[in-house]
């Protein structure tokens, strides 16, 4: 490209344009060098088969699937507690499952003497989802907490497995 | 009722993601790119008068480019992690591509340029200095001493593709910025196709506007004479670019208030209220009209040179502030309203924090530092070249 570009005068050889162009080979060097050492680091710290499946590690896959599992899913709740399912049934948190209130208990599932999970913080939880907000659906029940309840926990005034008074 | 919120705002609205280092941003390689492209006047449309502002413009956008991604890698929560985007680039993504462009700007355009253009001041320079710049220069040469005239022809020639390559590629580094925001469908502030070439031309503006400040002060700190034909001719294409830059911004604001689409009412209220000052005063008044009114004046009247020198300095100011403006309004304005069109939010610029005002005056500050070790390092007036 640089011998078209420049049109040497006749009495200049071919050499001549090589030694007076051979400077230009340095900064090429030095950017193909940085390359080099670019693609290198590169290979050393992407991971392995990275982008196999898709743009992420498709070791992810195997590491994520090791984790122990934490949410039991509220079948396996419905068939120890009895009661408490069926009181959930009959009211408007039917449709919560129980997990979402008691946080994970998959450990509690598995073996309910050795790991007694410990009760909701109510002053928090009712909170999390009746807070008045402009953001969620006019239709979705929800309080100014601090004025509706008058200081009182919620659960004083409604069962939190059937919230209706 | 939270301070500083008007009417209906989601709750993800309420603060600002993208504070005053966003500003920054583009702000600073909008400067990259106009210094270049003056540069590239001199080299590839032959303008000789702005000569004496050739190398201080490249110098200029070298030193804010190192600088740009800054503001990026201090608004990450894990700048370290700004590298992935190097790793495992996604192609799907601006901003991963735009890391690339940046690359190739740096090394294949802007230091190949300069290296080409002072390669003989820097062989002589590893010849006449001792000790450790001499050290410095003699890496700098990277091993080749040849400037012999034959070698420097084919220089001039080399630097002149690189150059006539670097126009487009000053060109998509700006308008990748400008694309980055027009592409954000979800906000009609932003979301519009003209954007890349507004952000290109007020980059071009601003660019140049800087390049003739810091000749100015150049010439004040090195007591030399002023060339009033280069002030002239800078000040001349200052208003050119300034004037497409104010025309085609008043296009996009002619064209939204036609339109008058869902989000109108919402952006007109804004800009009536909380950017009154930002946009219409800033922006429009001081930091358009006026420098575009002083320069337009020299277009037509002759003034003396002390008077010329007042105006193209006052102008050149406002235009920096201007433009910052509009980067302010553009990123921060962006922000101000919900996307459901029926509420306001407010920015407050905090002090001391990782983003807030001390850091962004420091990225500022710093620019010109860079700037400074640069003249001394390679001083582009043939003066000192010539001892
Ligand atoms: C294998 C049967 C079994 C399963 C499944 C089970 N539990 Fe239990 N759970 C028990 C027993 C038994 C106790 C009483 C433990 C004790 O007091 O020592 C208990 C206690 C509790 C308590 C504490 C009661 C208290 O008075 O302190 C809560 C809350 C609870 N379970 C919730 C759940 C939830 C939620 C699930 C579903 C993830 C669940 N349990 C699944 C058997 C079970
Ligand atoms: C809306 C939230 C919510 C849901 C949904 C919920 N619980 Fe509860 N549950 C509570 C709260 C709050 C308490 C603690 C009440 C207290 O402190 O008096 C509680 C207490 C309990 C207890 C202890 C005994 C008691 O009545 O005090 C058990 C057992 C229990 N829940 C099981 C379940 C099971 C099983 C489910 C799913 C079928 C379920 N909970 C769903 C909020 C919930
Ligand atoms: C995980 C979110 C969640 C939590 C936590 C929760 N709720 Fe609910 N609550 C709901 C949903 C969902 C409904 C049903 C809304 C519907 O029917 O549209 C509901 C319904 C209600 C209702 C019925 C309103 C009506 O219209 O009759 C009351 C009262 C209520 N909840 C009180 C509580 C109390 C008290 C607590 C705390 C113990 C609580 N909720 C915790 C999600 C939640
Ligand atoms: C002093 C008793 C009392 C306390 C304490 C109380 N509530 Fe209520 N709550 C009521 C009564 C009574 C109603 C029904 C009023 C009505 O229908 O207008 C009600 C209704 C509701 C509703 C339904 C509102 C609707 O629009 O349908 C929600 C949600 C609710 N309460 C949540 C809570 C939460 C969350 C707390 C705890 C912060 C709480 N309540 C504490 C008495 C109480």
């Amino acid at each position: 490209m640089l011998h078209t570009a420049y049109r040497p005068e006749k009495e200049m050889g071919l050499r001549r344009i090589f030694t007076d162009s051979g400077h230009l080979v340095r900064p090429a060097v030095v950017l193909i060098a940085a390359l080099g050492i670019f693609l290198i680091i590169r290979a050393l710290v992407i991971p392995k088969a990275f982008g196999q499946y898709g743009h992420y590690r498709p070791a992810a896959l195997m590491e994520i699937r090791q984790r122990p599992i934490v949410y039991a899913g509220q079948d396996q709740c419905v068939m120890c507690h009895d009661d408490e399912a069926k009181t959930r049934a009959a009211g408007k948190h039917a449709h919560v499952a129980c997990e979402a209130c008691h946080g994970p208990l998959a450990s509690h599932a598995n073996d309910p003497a050795a790991h007694v999970p410990k009760l909701p913080d109510v002053a928090n939880l009712c909170r999390r989802c009746h807070e008045k907000d402009a953001a969620k659906p006019p239709g979705f029940p929800q309080v100014v907490t601090a004025e509706h309840s008058g200081g009182m926990t919620c659960n004083s005034c409604h069962q939190p497995h059937n919230p209706h008074l | 009722m939270i301070p500083g919120v008007d009417g209906f705002m989601y709750p993800n609205e309420i603060e600002l993601q993208w504070g005053l280092l966003i500003v920054l941003y583009p702000y600073i390689t909008g400067l990259v790119a106009g210094a270049f492209i003056l540069a590239s006047l001199e080299r590839v449309f032959k303008v000789e008068a702005v000569r004496p502002t050739y190398r201080l413009a490249l110098l200029t956008a070298l030193a804010f480019l190192l600088v740009a991604p800054l503001p990026l890698q201090l608004h990450l929560g894990h700048p370290e992690r700004s590298m992935e985007m190097y790793l495992t680039p996604h192609t799907s993504s601006a901003m991963a591509m735009f890391g690339f462009v940046y690359l190739w700007y740096l090394t294949v355009v802007l230091l190949l340029e300069i290296w080409l253009d002072y390669r003989v001041d820097i062989v002589r320079m590893a010849q006449s200095t001792t000790g450790f710049m001499r050290l410095v220069y003699k890496a700098l040469t990277l091993g080749s001493e040849n400037v012999s005239p034959a070698a420097r022809r084919i220089d001039d020639k080399v630097g002149y593709t690189v150059t006539v390559i670097g126009i487009p590629s000053a060109f998509l580094l700006h308008g990748y910025v400008g694309f980055i925001f027009g592409s954000i469908k979800a906000n009609p502030w932003w979301s519009t196709p003209l954007m890349p070439i507004v952000f290109l031309f007020s980059a071009m503006t601003s660019g140049i506007a800087a390049v003739l400040l810091l000749y100015m002060a150049s010439v004040k700190v090195k007591k030399i004479p002023i060339d009033m034909r280069c002030l002239d001719t800078i000040g001349k294409y200052l208003f050119y670019t300034f004037l497409i830059d104010f025309t085609l911004e008043m296009l996009d604001l002619v064209h939204r208030t036609y339109e008058a689409d869902e989000s109108f009412r919402s952006l007109d209220f804004m800009v009536h209220t909380r950017l009154m000052f930002s946009q219409i005063i800033l922006q429009i008044l001081l930091g358009t009209l006026v420098p575009l009114a002083l320069l337009a004046a020299n277009q037509l009247w002759k003034f003396s040179e002390a008077k010329r020198r007042v105006m193209y300095l006052t102008a050149a100011l406002l235009t920096m502030v201007g433009i910052f403006a509009m980067r302010w309004n553009v990123v921060i304005g962006g922000q101000l309203f919900s996307k459901s069109f029926l509420g306001y939010t407010t920015y407050k610029v905090s002090f001391a924090a990782r983003e807030g005002l001390f850091t962004a005056v420091g990225l500022m500050i710093l620019p010109f530092v860079i700037f400074v070790v640069l003249v001394i390092l390679l001083p582009p007036w043939p003066e000192r070249s010539e001892t």
